[in-house]
């Protein structure tokens, strides 16, 4: 499904963000991405729609080589990948309901992007997500006045109303309380899971990343150090992706809130897979 | 679950905008394309100037190439003079206009009526063009600088005032009651509790007027008022174009310094 | 609260105290330049202190023969006036089509940086010369009349709307346009559904004061010929009839005056 082969980004400044960077996403899996501040999670994510330009190696999805595109045929690569933001990036003077056609720009002609007559079948998806994601009703209401979960909220809507076939999330949870944090986490995976879709999330709390991950890549200075189960995270691995500190809190911690997670995760999960079928 | 199913109906249409609004737009689409060009029709203007325009632009293009560079000596004083005439009348207007913001701030303002004259002053300051000010003054005190000073310092009355008037509507109430409460006379209040928190907005209204003036001062000498503009006019009236060329070059020169000034002193202040 | 306000009292005073700048020495050492400034560049103006003398009394016959302003050629008035607001519209208006594409490739966030550099530097270089100096030029190319003074006022309304759309552009959180770019927009698309409803407030806003600011300038490129009330304001200056002047003035004035309320109208029903 997604391939990336080898991937380098150097930005002009000198600083390497990105070395040698491969692996393989073949699976509806959610993959999440930790590591430090700066060790080029954010870059990754941009390199694979090529908001950043990266400098050599190869992105694949399915058999396309991202990196070979042009203008026109990247337009409608990025269409397949959905992407959601730290910080949410609605547009703030459109209501919800625009936020959310947003993600039919790619398929949509210009001329009904500027009357914004979007297709029936469009509009139905529209308000089908805002019931699931719990905003029915807000259609009307510009973005700017919403608190950040309901932001993010649209912001995972609006990337699956382009139905893709991947999402990337960078930091969905980074401006949010760890309440909310957690309600949006586990959202968006359930969504993903409903989907089908594969997801790579960048993340930096060591804890979310194994509450929701179905499996890890560990980031570090443009490298990764480790690709596995959150299970197979240890103190060591930690060490190796954040440098030395005493993890045992971290662990455990984790630990403990994993087992809460995912059973309450689990049975709402239920409860919502039967609501689905029933729709 | 059927009754599920029929709530679950989602609707396929959804407008941004209500019919009527959508009207509005366009009637206000309409509205602006029919007043402009109602407005042209109504100019008469003689649209076969357009046919020969490329000539006669050519035509000055030729005539004032190239640059007569020995006249720039000739430039050095009347520049400077046209800086000093924007430098002191920005001078003059920071003395007046600060008296007169405080009469058109509504919260320091003494009563309706002093409000409006303060009000007034500002719109007049600011309707009447820094030339036709440049008239009245020449009027007054006969050609030269002392009259470009003064249509400087009144025309920028208006835009200062008005600003210093804003940021004085917004300033933090509080600090006011609290000097009002230790039983400071209405000038205190203004020295001690008003003037310190709109002085960054006098100090940067100040220095960004100042570099309009330049602009302005520039062609002051037009009417008479002094500075590098009365020797535009006199090359300009006699057909000198090269000598027009040089003067241009210069007040462009000294212009984008001082923008580059002024801006890099707002820049300090912020 | 009273006693909210008490405790602020000593706190506030004294974060008054603080100086723009902190060094007395530098502080001072400036007041003491800019008054030195005011001695040098006062004796250096070459000023005819004897003409000047008479000022004052002139100035009092000045104001007599103004008052009362003589509305009586209110045709001719009303003519001009008309003349200098329709130019007015029209610059306006032909401002606010052309700003739009400098303004966008005025925004660095936007476009290559070839377009910026050139849509700047155009920019730039349309604001540097006095509208007066403009329309002499055109008066010299098109000819005397309204044409010239429509096209100085457009030149000026162009590159001072399209500044305000650049630099407004450039402001917006990058977020938003990386947003929608990531949905798979091309550039039109973007500039319909993320640039265009997050900056036509403030065009609209720029737009009208620019109105305003375009009356008030129509005003003066008729003393040079270029159409409009200045040409009869120059002509009534000329001939002395300062009633007249006054008249016009006051029209003027008034005008100004509406138009900003009608601005501030706008600009509140903008939101």
């Amino acid at each position: 499904m997604l391939e990336i082969i080898r991937l380098s980004k150097v930005y002009p400044t000198g600083t390497v963000a990105l070395q040698d960077v491969s692996f393989t996403v073949d699976t509806p899996q959610v993959v999440t991405i930790i590591g430090p501040s700066g060790a080029g999670k954010s870059t990754l994510i941009r390199c694979i729609n090529r908001l950043v330009e990266p400098t050599s190696g190869k992105v694949m999805l399915d058999d396309i080589d991202v990196r070979s595109l042009n203008r026109r045929e990247l337009c409608k690569v990025r269409r397949r990948m959905g992407m959601i933001f730290q910080e949410y990036n609605l547009v703030e003077r459109l209501t919800v309901m625009e936020n959310l056609l947003s993600g039919r720009l790619g398929y949509v002609g210009f001329w009904k992007t500027y009357r914004r007559k979007f297709p029936p079948a469009d509009v139905v998806a529209a308000f089908k997500l805002l019931d699931r994601v719990g905003l029915s009703g807000y259609q009307d209401t510009r973005a700017d006045a919403l608190s950040g979960g309901e932001r993010q909220r649209v912001g995972i809507s609006r990337a699956l109303m382009q139905q893709p076939d991947l999402l990337l999330v960078d930091e969905p949870t980074a401006s949010l309380d760890p309440k909310t944090s957690r309600q949006i986490m586990r959202l968006l995976v359930e969504l993903a899971h409903e989907h089908g879709t594969p997801a790579l999330v960048n993340i930096h709390d060591v804890g979310l990343a194994q509450s929701f991950a179905d499996r890890i890549i560990g980031l570090s200075e443009g490298r990764i150090v480790f690709d596995g189960t959150s299970q197979q995270v240890t103190a060591e691995v930690l060490t190796e992706i954040y440098g030395e500190e005493d993890w045992s809190t971290t662990i455990r911690k984790i630990e403990e809130d994993n087992d809460q997670d995912t059973q309450k995760g689990a049975s709402k999960h239920k409860d919502r897979m039967t609501r689905e079928t029933a729709a | 679950m059927t009754v599920r199913q029929n709530i679950e109906k989602y609707p396929e249409v959804w407008h941004r905008f209500s019919p009527r609004e959508t009207l509005m737009r366009y009637v206000w689409y309409l509205g602006t394309v029919f007043v402009a060009v109602w407005s042209i029709s109504k100019l008469d203007i003689p649209w076969f100037y357009f046919l020969d325009a490329h000539v006669q632009a050519k035509d000055l293009a030729v005539r004032m190439w190239p640059p007569d560079w020995d006249f720039a000596n000739q430039l050095v004083k009347p520049l400077i003079e046209t800086i000093h005439i924007a430098t002191l009348g920005t001078f003059i207007t920071i003395l007046i206009a600060f008296p007169v913001a405080f009469l058109a701030a509504r919260n320091t303002t003494f009563n309706a009526l002093t409000w409006f004259v303060g009000r007034f002053i500002l719109v007049a300051s600011r309707s009447v063009n820094t030339i036709v000010w440049g008239l009245l003054f020449v009027a007054i005190f006969g050609p030269g600088p002392l009259a470009g000073i003064w249509a400087i310092a009144f025309r920028s009355i208006g835009f200062m005032g008005k600003l210093v008037a804003e940021a004085i509507e917004e300033i933090d109430k509080g600090t006011v009651e609290a000097i009002e409460a230790t039983g400071a006379s209405r000038l205190q209040v203004l020295w001690i509790g008003i003037l310190p928190q709109v002085l960054p907005v006098i100090y940067g209204t100040t220095v960004y007027r100042w570099d309009i003036n330049i602009r302005e001062s520039s062609v002051l000498g037009f009417v008479g008022a002094g500075g590098i503009g009365i020797l535009l006019y006199s090359s300009i009236n006699q057909f000198m174009w090269q000598e027009v060329t040089v003067i241009l070059i210069a007040v462009l020169g000294v212009v984008i310094a001082s923008e580059f000034l002024s801006a890099t002193v707002r820049q300090r202040i912020s | 609260m009273k006693l909210s306000t008490e405790t602020q009292t000593g706190a506030e005073l004294q974060w008054h105290r603080i100086k723009l700048i902190e060094n007395p020495l530098i502080r001072n050492g400036l007041a003491l330049l800019a008054v030195a400034y005011i001695f040098w560049s006062v004796g250096s103006l070459e000023i005819e202190w004897a003409r000047v003398a008479h000022g004052l009394p002139r100035a009092v016959k000045m104001i007599t023969r103004m008052i009362p302003p003589d509305f009586g050629r209110w045709q001719l008035l009303i003519r001009g006036m008309l003349e200098s607001i329709q130019m007015a519209l029209v610059a306006s208006f032909l401002g606010m089509c052309l700003a739009v594409p400098l303004g966008i490739c005025g925004a660095g966030n936007l476009v290559p940086k070839p377009v910026y550099l050139i849509a700047r530097s155009i920019i730039i270089l349309s604001r540097t010369f006095h509208e007066i100096v403009v329309a002499i030029l055109f008066v010299k190319i098109f000819g005397f009349g309204p044409l010239a003074g429509i096209l100085t006022l457009t030149l000026g309304s162009t590159s001072f709307i399209s500044k305000m759309l650049a630099e407004d552009i450039e402001n917006m959180t990058p977020g938003q346009i990386e947003a929608i770019r990531a949905t798979g927009a091309n550039f039109p698309k973007l500039l319909i559904y993320c640039i265009s409803p997050q900056a036509l407030p403030r065009y609209l806003g720029v737009s009208i004061y620019r109105l305003d600011a375009n009356i008030r300038h129509s005003t003066v490129v008729g003393i040079v010929g270029a159409g409009g009330i200045g040409q009869v304001l120059a002509a009534s200056f000329s001939r002395y009839d300062y009633d007249f002047s006054l008249a016009i003035l006051l029209t003027i004035i008034a005008l100004v005056f509406l138009g900003e309320f009608f601005s501030n109208w706008v600009r509140s029903q903008l939101r």
